[in-house]
């Protein structure tokens, strides 16, 4: 890693693996990328997940989904508000990495952490409120209750921003688990290493394992696999490239998935308030309405 | 809850001592063309084109009227109306102004409720009192909804900002039509998009009827266009470049092509698919209800119903009264004439879905499931089947997991809470189940498990334009019905 | 004795649906030859009832007139009952003589039943002997509303055995039960107890017989009758007063109990003022017009 100053010891590199389950495990495949520095110097050699491990990703995921789904939505909110602990406590790694690895200036990498913390906190209120903002008494011209809230579809595989290395993985991650999803990211950047040092905030904020898992590597290499896996119920596409929309459609389409292509914002600035929205959630809730005599 | 003896004694006769006469619903008062075309840019077209199919009463067999098929130009003349009307004029006119368009429609469809009753029991076999007591009122109920909403969408999604779509394709089945007609145009109008529908080929004439309504309530040309034919005028909406907005209710199957055909086009899309719901009956239930709620739930509209309950799933230590008083329930059941104001189960929609049925059955009776069917004349003419259900199912049975959108019910028990969730959940369907028990708290903890967009407690098949209706799973996303169901309408950011 | 009887267990009634599925059988149309075969029924199913303290032996040889001959011609049966105050039965033997019309009288200190389990069997026991065929007992609401369901167990008892040979229909009152719960077990507890009929109502409280109140009495003889094969009778009582809710109470019977109910042996209406209103519409079925109750006598 880059250095600031000179010293006498020797560094000891870290080495990034995947986070799967509340684990870190390497990819199956043992294949890497080398990741550098915006200057070119080695940062790690980090690794290039495959199909199957997707595949694990997608089994941690259904497996802790329906137990965060029951969590409260006070539970939830906490759990967010501690991730925003976590990663204030851990601020000045984070700053570092946006600088030494992306290349940020200060200010830019300051005001990127500043905006992640910020958003788990605003996301983390939205647990308990987002379902009485979307849910509704219906008045039907019966003699029943009648409601509708939303529910949380359930697997999403999310492909991540491909800039903003922090706040981009985190704008995209906190609106699908605030409802109760579960997620498997998968980070295809030039800095993907800070995804996994996110990883282990996540690992200490008491989100159960399985609820986000994390895969690095490259997104056209296990698209097909991601949009075509019968056992996920969603696609969140954020900055998506050439002939990707199709290709995830097509592929979606075998089991009805729900597919969401958010919006980059303007100059891929992910601090930007329009890429903070509760209708953000929107896309991969289900509307369950209930009937019952009264 | 005991196992309680059912054995009966003796047999209740349910028999000709005292024998409703016939009662049919008079038609001499509808007047149907003998030709349909297209309506276009507010005018009724396309009565010249040399591709036609005919349009049949499922109950007698005989023709109704010849329609036209509209080709990929006409659908494109159908989409520039569309574009055309949405650019000048329903894009620029105020919401209040629009929402005084669909309180006419509304208003309208009340006013010629019978006449639009019978239609739809001619056209597509349902009984009358069906469409008389739940199709035509709920038409009109919805786009009284939905008009109420144009002019207020500002108060629908706080915070947001929202905009129409533009033009809007739809595709809708011949279950329901003309309300699956309102239930797409009502909130797609008041939400400021226009549109171009094409309802089923087996059921086109109410929709006609529609569109002389629209003209009557003097809509502005274009704003919704209707067009005649089957799939590959569906296709032609589906797949051309200036439509905005895909809506699509029918098959699972249909709606994976559709997915597939809008796969990165940017079109949106909602679709509204197959079911195989599960009528969960607890033995706490409140039973004569729940036998009510299980007939109910399968053979309303002879089982095409998307969300139809077509899997029960009984307690096993009440299966046995549940079944011998379904089985006594179904014994009253009149099935016939769907013009019969006393019908309770009409004709079956075309011949196509007989035969897929009459497979079905078969399959059930070839994989060793139990068939009764009450003892019944069937017309001799027309497209009939008596009422059906099957015991001794498993999960295994295709009865148990394909859908077979007729009057056929297949039975399975289950011993526990846990067991019933997982079963009713064991499909890749996901669109209405019901639950029967007395103790709301199991009743509410079963529905949250439930993976399902509706879920009837103590009730099923029960509509209403302010409950959002649709899908979990493949059956289909997006809502239709209530606030949700403007945002398949909307650009909410 | 009352901590020692067994509840009978009855299943819950959901209100909501149960008024559906009432409902619905008011949308059966019951035209031509079933209106004329159904009118004609429901004339041989009434209880012709007078039952008022103003009532005199005048009064009561009116009412029976009219049940022995409702309307000036042959095609038209008699009804299935008169039903009169005890004091009123003598009237009745004697204005009755050589018909097959019953003679049904309350009993048990009608409409409250708030006297002692001996009083109430008492006047049971005299007024079978005045000649009553029928006996229409009240049950003690009271003691239902205080859970004391062994009592009215052990009350309907002792006046089916104080009825002898007469009929016993019990009144449950259901105006006052008010759920369908309590209706649905006090209708199991009569029947239990040797009810002939079970009945809804005195008439003298503001709800009386109501279609869903009926269902929810027909299913428990429907499912009394399924486990015993012992058939009970049915009577809402009050409120009934045209002739097309007497039809849509047919069709609830024909679809709920069958062919073997559809019988005054089995069914009974409850009314005075339903009998003229069904021989409007008789009338206008045989002469094909609107009639008018000028031309029909009063009872």
């Amino acid at each position: 890693m880059a250095k600031k100053a000179k010293r006498e010891r020797l560094d000891i590199y870290k080495t990034f693996k995947l986070y799967i389950g509340g684990r870190f495990p390497r990819t199956e495949s043992g294949r890497y990328l080398t990741e550098t520095t915006h200057k070119g110097a080695f940062v790690a050699n980090i690794c290039r997940a495959s199909r199957k491990d997707f595949r694990d990703a997608v089994v941690a995921a259904r497996k802790a989904q329906s137990g965060w789904a029951g969590r409260t939505p006070f539970n939830r909110s906490q759990i967010f508000y501690r991730m925003g602990e976590m990663l204030e406590s851990r601020r000045d790694g984070f700053e570092r990495a946006l600088q030494e690895r992306a290349g940020y200036s200060e200010k830019k990498a300051v005001a990127e952490v500043d905006a992640a913390i910020d958003r788990l906190v605003w996301y983390g209120g939205w647990a308990d409120k987002f379902i009485q903002v979307f849910g509704n008494t219906n008045p039907v011209a019966s003699p029943h209750f009648n409601f509708t809230m939303p529910e949380p579809t359930g697997v999403v595989a999310s492909l991540a921003p491909r800039s903003a290395p922090l706040l981009g993985l985190v704008t995209s991650m906190a609106p699908l688990i605030v409802s109760g999803n579960a997620v498997v990211c998968f980070v295809d950047h030039d800095h993907r290493s800070i995804a996994i040092d996110f990883a282990e905030v996540l690992h200490c904020s008491d989100l159960p394992g399985g609820v986000v898992n994390i895969l690095t590597g490259h997104r056209d290499e296990v698209l097909g696999h991601v949009s075509g896996h019968r056992d996920v119920d969603g696609i969140a596409v954020f900055d998506a490239e050439g002939d990707e929309r199709r290709s995830i459609g097509l592929e979606a389409a075998d089991t009805v998935k729900r597919v969401h292509f958010y919006d980059t914002p303007d100059k891929a600035d992910w601090s930007d308030s329009a890429a903070q929205s509760p209708y953000w959630i929107l896309p991969f809730v289900e509307f369950k309405t209930a009937w019952h005599p009264m | 809850m005991g196992k309680q003896s059912t054995k009966s004694v003796k047999d209740l006769l349910f028999g000709d001592l005292w024998e409703y006469a016939p009662a049919p619903q008079g038609t001499d008062f509808v007047e149907l063309d003998e030709r349909y075309g297209h309506y276009i840019g507010g005018e009724f077209v396309g009565l010249d084109s040399e591709e036609t199919f005919d349009t049949i009463n499922p109950a007698t067999e005989e023709k109704l009227a010849t329609i036209s098929v509209a080709d990929e130009a006409t659908v494109d003349r159908a989409v520039k109306a569309a574009r055309k009307a949405y650019d000048n004029h329903w894009s620029k006119i105020s919401g209040a102004e629009r929402a005084k368009y669909l309180y006419r429609i509304a208003r309208m469809i009340q006013e010629k409720a019978r006449n639009l009753a019978v239609v739809e029991t001619m056209d597509g076999g349902k009984p009358i009192k069906e469409s008389r007591d739940v199709d035509i009122p709920l038409a009109a109920a919805h786009f009284f909804y939905y008009a109420g909403w144009a002019d207020k969408l500002d108060y629908a999604f706080p915070g947001a900002t929202i905009k129409p779509l533009g033009v809007a394709g739809q595709v809708i089945p011949w279950n329901f039509p003309l309300l699956m007609a309102a239930w797409k145009i009502a909130p797609a109008l008041a939400a400021g998009n226009t549109v171009v529908i094409k309802p089923a080929e087996t059921t086109p004439l109410t929709a006609m009827l529609l569109a002389q309504i629209i003209d009557e309530a003097g809509l502005p040309p274009g704003v919704v266009n209707i067009v005649n034919g089957a799939g590959a005028t569906g296709a032609a909406i589906v797949n051309h470049d200036d439509i905005d907005k895909v809506a699509f209710t029918g098959s699972t199957q249909v709606g994976k092509i559709i997915q597939r055909a809008v796969a990165g086009t940017g079109k949106k899309l909602t679709l509204e698919l197959g079911g195989k719901g599960a009528n969960i009956v607890f033995d706490d239930a409140p039973i004569d209800q729940a036998v009510e709620g299980i007939i109910n739930g399968i053979f309303f509209n002879q089982g095409h119903v998307c969300c139809a309950g077509s899997r029960l799933l009984v307690q096993e230590n009440i299966a046995d009264e549940v079944i011998a008083k379904l089985k006594q329930r179904m014994s009253t059941l009149i099935v016939g004439d769907p013009l019969d104001k006393n019908t309770d189960v009409g004709a079956i929609n075309s011949r196509e879905q007989l035969d897929r049925i009459t497979e079905l059955v078969g399959s059930g009776v070839d994989e060793g499931a139990q068939k009764f069917q009450p003892k019944c004349a069937l017309p001799d003419t027309g497209y009939f089947f008596a009422p059906t259900i099957f015991t001794d199912v498993t999960p295994s049975h295709r009865i148990a997991q394909e859908e077979i959108f007729g009057p056929v019910l297949s039975v399975l028990t289950f011993r526990t809470p846990d067991e019933a969730v997982k079963k009713a959940n064991n499909t890749p369907y996901g669109l209405a189940c019901g639950i029967w028990s007395d103790k709301g708290s199991k009743l509410f903890r079963v529905a949250g498990a439930l993976k399902a967009g509706v879920i009837w407690g103590n009730t099923y098949n029960k509509f209403d334009p302010t409950s959002p209706f649709g899908g979990y799973k493949e059956s289909g996303f997006g809502r239709e019905g209530g606030v949700q169901g403007l945002l398949a309408y909307l650009e909410v950011r | 004795m009352a901590n020692e009887y067994v509840v009978p267990r009855v299943p819950t009634v959901d209100r909501v649906a149960a008024d559906e599925r009432a409902a619905k059988f008011a949308t059966r149309s019951i035209k031509t030859t079933a209106k004329a075969a159904g009118l004609k029924l429901v004339v041989s199913m009434i209880d012709l009832t007078t039952l008022e303290g103003q009532d005199t032996p005048g009064k009561v040889r009116m009412l029976c007139r009219k049940a022995r001959r409702p309307i000036n011609h042959d095609d038209c049966p008699t009804v299935g009952a008169v039903c009169v105050y005890p004091p009123m039965v003598p009237v009745a033997v004697e204005e009755l003589k050589g018909t097959d019309i019953n003679i049904a009288a309350v009993a048990t200190y009608f409409p409250s039943g708030q006297a002692t389990l001996e009083e109430r069997v008492d006047e049971v026991r005299r007024t079978v002997e005045l000649g009553a065929d029928e006996i229409d007992m009240v049950i003690s609401r009271g003691a239902f509303l205080a859970g004391e369901y062994g009592r009215i167990f052990d009350e309907v008892a002792a006046v089916k055995e104080a009825c002898g040979k007469a009929h016993l229909k019990v009144i449950l009152e259901t105006g006052e039960l008010k759920t369908y719960d309590n209706i649905r077990l006090a209708s199991q507890i009569a029947i239990d107890a040797g009810a002939d009929f079970i009945k809804t109502s005195t008439g003298k409280v503001a709800v009386n017989a109501t279609m869903p109140i009926t269902l929810v009495m027909l299913e428990t003889i429907r499912d009394h009758f399924m486990k015993t094969g012992k058939m009970v009778g049915m009577k809402p009582a009050g409120g009934i007063r045209t002739a097309k809710q007497a039809l849509r109470y047919l069709a609830m019977v024909k679809e709920t109990l069958g062919d073997a109910w559809l019988s005054p042996d089995w069914f009974r209406f409850g009314a005075s003022s339903l009998l003229n209103d069904v021989l409007m519409q008789i009338e206008k079925q045989r002469t094909g017009r609107y009639h008018s109750d000028r031309y029909l006598s009063i009872s």
